[in-house]
């Protein structure tokens, strides 16, 4: 189950700074880590984080096996027009979730 | 109606020189916590436990089990208000206490005909997030039922009980010497008031029973199994030794 928590403000003022904060739930298993039989569990990570305004980039972050758990991102954006902020987690083992809020810039 | 007024002002007096006369040394393991932390629990939006509420809300309305019946179907939104802040609690009709997780299990048994979830599984930790969630803010009030006094009583033997081969009680670290540095953290006084915590160390969510085998394999002693009763008297004695103490929700910790 894709379980993702967004928050950013329904309403902005042109040409303000918003603050977007994105926490998935992940577990970020590193690769370096052995299970309780001694073999390493394999990779399990998030490999890239995306967002954009409609349409246009904000953010591409590359994230490694250094990352925690369920990754917390927080970054600002210009206010410019109103439309749909969309966020995109893809990584290991075809791990893929979307998600969208929208903002009404007056 | 002036006798009234003076009666309750001697009624403010008394109680005021009361709390005055007694005062509550407790704290949170949240005020050992650096301000980032606090903040990260603070904040809905960057605090993970809240994923796991979010996904216990969900499971919270799925029908399970051969009745096909959710949780929702029985318990209005929000009637879990003050719950977390009760248990462990003898259901009723039955003879021995439950802790959260153990009456969330009962409830799959018993009315949802499903089996009960593993011990310490994502489902069940989704579910108890949700449920201990609703009781933020308020005081922990454990009942008055009589017939768990011989269980706490239990728990509170086992609490100051040597054992494991550094032969430490749990009264040695989070009574005597709470508030010092155990290898550079500070040694909390062990109140149970944000379970289900998000655990930094953890890397998520985990419930009291997994902090006190935690406790246990620290002071080299073998933890109960998952099941066993010495938990919940162990949880029934912490809370009421934190009885009045605030619920913070899912609370974090490092």
């Amino acid at each position: 189950m894709a379980n993702v928590l967004i928050n950013a403000p329904k309403t902005a003022k042109k040409g303000e700074l918003v603050e977007i904060k994105a926490l998935v739930l992940h577990q970020m298993e590193t690769g370096f880590r052995a299970g309780t039989n001694g073999r390493i569990i394999p990779r399990n990570i998030i490999e890239r984080f995306t967002a954009s305004w409609n349409g246009k980039e904000l953010l591409d972050m590359t994230m490694s096996s250094a990352i925690a758990a369920n990754p917390f991102v927080s970054f600002f954006a210009v206010a410019s027009e109103s439309g749909r902020i969309v966020m995109r987690w893809t990584g290991d083992n075809g791990f893929q979730v979307e998600e969208s809020v929208a903002i009404a810039v007056e | 109606m002036k006798r009234a007024a003076l009666a309750l002002v001697a009624v403010f007096a008394a109680s005021f020189a009361l709390a005055q006369g007694v005062k509550d040394e407790r704290r949170s393991g949240y005020h050992d916590m650096g301000p980032a932390l606090q903040k990260m629990q603070d904040d809905d939006s960057s605090n993970p436990g809240m994923l796991f509420v979010q996904k216990g809300a969900g499971l919270w309305r799925t029908p399970a089990g051969a009745a096909g019946k959710s949780c929702a179907d029985c318990h209005a939104e929000g009637s879990m208000k003050g719950v977390a802040a009760r248990y462990p609690a003898i259901p009723s009709g039955g003879q021995a206490p439950v802790d959260l997780e153990g009456r969330i299990d009962l409830c799959r048994t018993e009315n949802q005909k499903a089996d009960r979830f593993a011990p310490e599984s994502d489902d069940l930790l989704a579910l108890t997030a949700y449920v201990a969630q609703q009781s933020r803010g308020l005081p922990v009030s454990p009942p008055a039922d009589p017939k768990l006094a011989l269980f706490r009583a239990e728990g509170e033997a086992l609490y100051r009980l040597r054992q494991g081969q550094l032969n430490l009680s749990c009264a040695i670290c989070h009574d005597d010497n709470a508030g010092k540095k155990l290898a550079g953290i500070a040694i909390p006084q062990a109140h149970p008031t944000g379970y289900p915590i998000y655990r930094l160390e953890w890397q998520t969510l985990g419930s009291l029973k997994r902090r006190l085998r935690n406790c246990l394999v620290g002071i080299r002693a073998e933890p109960y199994a998952w099941e066993s009763p010495q938990y919940v008297a162990l949880e029934l004695y912490l809370m009421e030794r934190a009885r009045g103490m605030t619920m913070e929700g899912i609370g974090v910790r490092p």
